[in-house]
């Protein structure tokens, strides 16, 4: 057997002009019942009209919408289309019985750089609750209604918003020979402005974030076996980490960002390792003949939680860094696997297999109480958005795996569907930096 | 333009980088250089040589194991054991074929044999690459206790990542979960 390694990297970030394909559509099954109703009204552009470079109420509109928490107001329905604050006729807005509304301009500059002027209004009260105005280049405007949507949803559900964050996540496709092609992307958390990172003919697995959201660790099988890479998403710059006999895979950075807990079975069978970036140095971990996988950091950076078959099934344990025996975690069921711990460390998201069917679970830590989040057959790699709000994993649709996200409290889902080919394990990545 | 220029630069980086990545024919790679160079490690230049001449000895062990291998009426041309859902265990329906493949091995010594571990779609991805990897280990360690030498046998993990079978049914699962010996 000859596989050759045809890797093609592609370092687009910011001069790609091939976006346009391969970009995911969003569906929402289920809302939350008593969503808030919010008037998202078209900006002011004081440009030639219709020729704005983005439509930045549609961009919000749909970030609020999907996630699950609001339900905006048809623009065929509003009364008015106010872009100051003193042309707004709240007695209309009143009168709808929409308490939230949203008014903005967009301004080229003289420089051909943007302004950008956004109030949230109590129309009820009569009054601004938030707004900003900001500078903004062509290629920032996405992610500045994306900051704006973020403010809102804090604004009016007490939580931050995590619109303007990315996700990678895996691809498969044919190519014209029929051969698969892998590629790790990634994408806003719209599905917008996909990038590839990496293209190679052989399987790419569990990308992981670093905290500060500059590199992704992932498992690359180009050199015939498992092996860890981490690679810088602006630079490209790529570094194999681990390469030892046997299995290298299941990176997880440190929230520190200066570990990665992997797991290496060049001991004879698959233990868990934390590796030092900086001095290369491997610290062992678990010590057990079963199984030991999937280590997940405490946001604390105390623990671990990881997946074992020392039991005899696949179930999750929890172990001090400092060290000390593991301890399990979930008992209701024969099969428990891939945890991640929420952001705030109450909680963990998993693959729960029962009867033949897995999916995606959430154990309460404080009073250890299990819920089952997601309804299909064949669901995995759960992801929490960093404000702990929304789960994204994979599931198994028409066209193979497909991405999908559920709120952590199981009412909201959605559907993220790539044009064409599979979409694999999907990361949510961290909050950008101030 | 500038961003251009670094793309082309870094594109080219990478080109160069991926050339010198081993386009190695898993073929001739059954004869392990690598092992014999670390049992000569205080070796002199002397020994080296030996190991070399070895080294051709056994590519003719090979030729004529290569033939056996080639037999359809012959166990041997039995390549893959399969196994049961979340389990490592060696059914008895083929204790036959790896008893053929340990004696085959223990008769020749310079044939080296690569066991691909996989399982099925089903559940976690890293947890399914461990299974993949007990499961190689489980039909290793049958083969060694049958008279080859660990020498001769090595495992890899493939996990859910290269299904015989791409369909999402039992049928194709129960195609999936198995150990490939390939020579």
């Amino acid at each position: 057997m000859r596989y050759i390694c045809r890797l093609l990297l592609t370092m687009l970030l910011g001069m790609s002009g091939a976006q346009a394909q391969g970009e995911l559509e969003i569906i929402i099954d289920t809302g939350v019942e008593n969503a808030l109703p919010i008037a998202v009204i078209p900006f002011g552009w004081n440009g030639i009209p219709g020729e704005q470079p983005i439509d930045l109420h549609v961009t919000i509109a749909n970030d609020l919408e999907r996630s699950g928490r609001f339900v905006t107001m048809n623009e065929s329905d509003m009364p008015q289309h106010p872009e100051e604050f003193g042309h707004v006729n709240f007695s209309d807005w009143q009168l709808l019985r929409m308490e939230n509304i949203v008014i903005g301009n967009l301004k080229q500059t003289q420089a051909g750089d943007f302004e950008i002027e956004f109030r949230l209004l109590d129309a009820y009260k009569e009054a601004q609750l938030t707004g900003f105005r900001i500078k903004a280049g062509r290629t920032q405007l996405r992610r500045t209604a994306h900051r704006i949507s973020d403010l809102i949803f804090e604004k009016l559900t007490g939580v931050r918003g995590a619109f303007d964050t990315r996700i990678a996540y895996v691809t498969v496709k044919q190519d014209a020979a029929g051969e698969e092609r892998h590629s790790l992307q990634i994408a806003d958390a719209d599905g917008f402005n996909p990038q590839v990172l990496l293209e190679s003919d052989q399987s790419l697995m569990s990308p992981a974030w670093s905290p500060d959201g500059e590199s992704l660790a992932y498992v690359s099988f180009e050199g015939n076996n498992s092996s860890v890479f981490v690679q810088n998403i602006r630079t490209g710059e790529r570094n194999e980490v681990a390469s030892h006999n046997g299995i290298n895979s299941a990176p997880a950075f440190s929230p520190d960002g200066g570990r990665l807990a992997l797991t290496l079975s060049k001991e004879g069978d698959p233990e868990i390792f934390v590796l030092h970036l900086s001095t290369n140095s491997l610290q062992r971990i678990t010590h057990n003949r079963a199984i030991d996988t999937e280590p997940n950091w405490s946001p604390d950076g105390n623990r671990l939680i990881f997946t074992s078959d020392r039991g005899g099934t696949p179930q999750i344990y929890e172990v001090d860094l400092q060290g000390g025996a593991p301890r399990r975690l979930t008992f209701e069921g024969a099969y428990f696997a891939r945890p991640r711990y929420s952001p705030d460390g109450t909680g963990v998201t998993m693959v729960h297999g029962n009867n033949g069917f897995y999916r995606i679970g959430y154990l309460d830590l404080d009073s250890g109480y299990l819920s089952i989040l997601t309804k299909n057959r064949l669901d995995e790699s759960p992801s929490f958005s960093p404000n702990g709000s929304m789960i994204i994993y994979a599931t198994n649709g028409r066209r193979g795996s497909e991405l999908a996200a559920v709120s952590a409290d199981g009412r909201v889902h959605q559907r993220l569907a790539l044009q064409d080919g599979e979409v694999r394990e999907p990361a949510w990545g961290p909050f950008p930096p101030d | 333009m500038t961003k251009r220029i670094m793309l082309l630069l870094v594109l080219g980086i990478f080109i160069t980088a991926c050339e010198t990545t081993p386009e190695q024919d898993t073929g001739p790679e059954v004869v392990d250089k690598s092992d014999s160079a670390e049992m000569t490690d205080d070796g002199a230049a002397g020994a080296d040589a030996g190991s070399e001449a070895q080294a051709f000895g056994a590519e003719g062990d090979q030729a004529s194991a290569l033939q056996q291998l080639d037999n359809p009426d012959s166990l041997l041309s039995v390549r893959i054991i399969y196994f049961e859902y979340d389990s490592s265990t060696v059914l008895a329906q083929f204790e036959e074929v790896i008893q053929a493949h340990a004696a085959f091995l223990q008769a020749s010594p310079g044939v080296v044999a690569t066991l691909e571990g996989h399982a099925d779609e089903r559940g976690s991805r890293e947890y399914n690459l461990a299974l993949g990897e007990r499961r190689a280990q489980a039909v290793k360690k049958q083969l060694v206790v049958l008279g080859a030498s660990p020498e001769q046998v090595r495992t890899v993990s493939y996990g859910e990542e290269r299904p015989a079978d791409p369909g999402h049914d039992e049928q194709a699962w129960s195609q999936n979960r198995r150990v490939e010996f390939v020579y």
